[in-house]
């Protein structure tokens, strides 16, 4: 998951390569933590409150729904029973016992009413139909039996439930008692259903009125309505008491349901109004959505900054860290290259006294040969000989020992951008300073503008200065046109920089030794050996690259390739 | 030769007693000291000491530091610094103190001779 390349930094070391991978894991992890709990604790609230206060809102709707449609509904009944009371208590029991009268009545119903009433019927106190007027022919119709005659027998006035009458129709009747006889009403049973049928919530709620025993009191179109027993439950449940009874999360054939009840005709029925959850809730449900569509958006967005920051921070500090062990392997370096130089420095004290004593008596030797007195003394030019090899072998030793503080000298190693192009000059200046007995011309040919390379100034003039210095001395001295010639170039992401002359070459079984430690050609006494493998370990240390071509009498080319700057 | 004697300090004996021999040979007037506090003691006694040739690594009181003292003293003194080692660091140290110049050992007595000419007839040459 948090694939990290450290290979490029080669100062570090495989623990610490496995220390900034563990330090990456670890950040990550506490990163996605410490965002991922503050995210978690606001959504949750967030959420809940937004629950809380949609559900609220929505009970609050239906609540406000189930009042209007009870009202609507109790309005009705209230409006039917009054028209029958009020025909009642009109007109005495003898003229209500009258068909015709009863025809004409239901006849103005039916104008004014729009046909909610089916018919009109007088009934006697023990049950048996006295007068009667409508669409059925009930005239020896006994109701004594009658759940509903029965009920509407100790009451003033009476709404029946919904029955299937001796028609076998669905119906239910209204009957108000006047003095022996009972005026009974049926009230279109279809007119009356339709007003509960039409009630519509949302996309998939509808109502239905049921009685205390769970029964039906009116159609319903959808056939999603659980059985009786579940509405006896439910009614069980609520204390209708005029309240509105809501139960959520009501499971029904692998949906949720919501249904709201409220008390109707007193409380013998209840208006049920019933609809999906999913529905009921539904904008809940898609703010519910956007905020789990917004969270797994935010976590995975905190995972991918957390990974991304976790790998930009540990790579920052992975470049510190090798800078840092590039640095301490620098000052390990340079003290070694001190002590050496100490050491070097101490050695030359150590020979060049004693030599500079042996020179000093050869020198009085000399001194006392040139007086008159030796001057007829056998062997003198044998002495002379003798005394010049002396003096010479002192100067020999005095430059090995220079030589050798200059290899251990002090460089400045720091690694700056630097412009190749002046230190070429500068170099081309100095030696042909040195040169100018020599008849060799040392000409510079840079191309302008080159781009920086990162590397020791001093070091590279080092290594220019041992190849031009052993450019010249490949040079017979005795040809007219000694000529070395160094050459910048910009090479794609590589800075060149050739130094050739046109001196005696090097033998192609020379080649593979030249940048090995004290491999020299020069005759004894005038080369270490070292110069060329100390050109090339300051080359290689700074990414570079140094190679040789040669041809016998033709010359050599040294080609040092160096990395630009970034 | 300088119209004044020349010191030569250093605490190799064979060395300054060969080269002030082949010096005395070549008409200088030289006198010899082995360390730099003999040397200071030698000005002290020797007021015509006009030029010092004087090693830096010495036991005790080192070149650098017997320099400083002839200097402070005996502005008019010139001195040539002599180094058994290329420490050019050291050597140039010695020229920031009012050295002349610096040779290094084993070096040929003309070419001593030579600078010491130079650092003669140097105040001519500022004329």
């Amino acid at each position: 998951m948090i694939h990290l390349d450290l290979s490029k930094y080669n100062e570090l070391k495989d623990m610490d390569i496995g220390y900034y991978k563990s330090f990456t894991r670890k950040m990550v992890i506490f990163t996605v933590l410490f965002s991922f709990i503050p995210l978690l604790v606001v959504s949750t609230l967030s959420h809940h409150y937004f629950n809380t206060a949609y559900k609220e809102k929505v009970v609050a709707h239906i609540n406000e729904l189930a009042f209007k449609h009870k009202q609507n509904i109790d309005n009705f009944l209230n409006e039917q029973l009054m028209n029958i009371r009020t025909l009642a208590h009109s007109h005495d029991s003898s003229k209500l016992s009258s068909e015709t009268f009863l025809r004409q009545v239901l006849s103005v119903f039916k104008e004014s009413h729009s046909s909610v009433f089916v018919d009109l019927g007088v009934i006697d106190k023990t049950g048996g139909l006295v007068a009667y007027t409508g669409a059925f022919k009930l005239m020896s119709a006994n109701y004594s039996e009658t759940d509903w005659f029965n009920k509407a027998k100790e009451r003033e006035f009476f709404i029946s439930d919904v029955f299937l009458g001796l028609e076998g129709q669905p119906n239910f009747i209204i009957t108000v008692k006047k003095d022996e006889i009972f005026l009974m009403a049926t009230v279109d049973f279809k007119a009356f259903s339709s007003i509960v049928e039409d009630i519509r919530i949302g996309e998939t709620g509808f109502a239905f009125i049921l009685n205390r025993q769970g029964n039906l009191q009116t159609l319903s179109r959808y056939n999603v309505v659980p059985s009786r027993m579940v509405y006896r439950e439910l009614i069980s449940k609520a204390s209708l008491n005029d309240n509105v009874a809501i139960f959520s999360n009501f499971k029904y054939l692998g949906k949720k349901y919501v249904y709201t009840m409220i008390p109707l005709k007193g409380g013998e029925w209840v208006l049920v109004l019933q609809q999906e959850v999913q529905d009921a809730f539904s904008k809940l449900y898609t703010a519910r959505y956007i905020g789990i569509a917004v969270f797994v958006f935010a976590v995975v967005g905190i995972i991918i900054i957390a990974l991304v920051v976790a790998r930009k921070i540990t790579k920052y500090l992975a470049e510190v860290g090798a800078a840092k062990e590039k640095m301490h392997e620098r000052v390990r370096e340079t003290n070694k290259l001190a002590s050496l130089g100490e050491l070097a420095a101490g050695i030359a004290h150590e020979i060049n006294n004693p030599v500079a004593i042996m020179v000093e008596e050869a020198g009085w030797i000399g001194d006392l040969l040139s007086e008159e007195e030796f001057q007829e003394t056998e062997n003198l030019t044998e002495f002379k000989r003798a005394l010049a090899q002396i003096k010479q072998q002192g100067a020999r030793c005095k430059d090995i020992t220079l030589k050798l503080l200059s290899f251990a000298r002090r460089t400045d190693p720091r690694m700056v951008n630097v412009q190749m192009n002046a230190i070429v000059e500068e170099t081309v200046k100095l030696t042909r300073q040195s040169f100018k007995f020599r008849r060799v011309e040392i000409k510079a040919n840079m191309q302008p503008e080159l781009p920086t390379v990162s590397a020791s100034a001093t070091e590279v003039q080092q290594v220019l200065l041992n190849l031009i210095n052993n450019a010249v001395d490949s040079i017979d001295v005795s040809k007219d046109d000694g000529l070395v010639e160094i050459i910048t170039k910009n090479d794609n992401d590589h800075i060149t920089i050739t130094v050739c002359d046109n001196g005696q070459g090097i033998p192609n079984a020379n080649l593979d030794k030249i940048f090995e430690p004290f491999f020299t050609t020069k005759p004894v006494g005038k080369g270490t050996g070292l110069g060329l493998s100390i050109c090339y370990g300051i080359i290689k240390k700074m990414g570079g690259d140094i190679t040789v071509k040669s041809e016998i009498g033709q010359g050599t080319c040294f080609v040092i390739t160096l990395p630009q700057s970034d | 030769m300088f119209g004044g004697k020349l010191l030569i300090v250093d605490d190799e004996a064979p060395f300054v007693d060969t080269v002030s021999k082949r010096l005395i040979k070549r008409q200088v007037n030289v006198i010899i000291a082995y360390s730099g506090q003999e040397a200071l003691n030698k000005l002290k006694s020797e007021p015509d000491v006009v030029l010092v040739i004087l090693d830096v690594k010495m036991p005790g009181m080192d070149g650098i530091e017997t320099l400083k003292h002839i200097k402070s003293q005996y502005p008019l003194i010139e001195v040539i610094m002599l180094t058994g080692h290329a420490n050019v660091e050291t050597a140039v140290e010695g020229i920031k103190y009012g050295a002349f110049d610096y040779l290094m050992k084993p070096c040929d007595i003309d070419v001593l001779l030579a600078k010491c000419e130079e650092a003669m007839t140097k105040d001519l040459k500022t004329l």
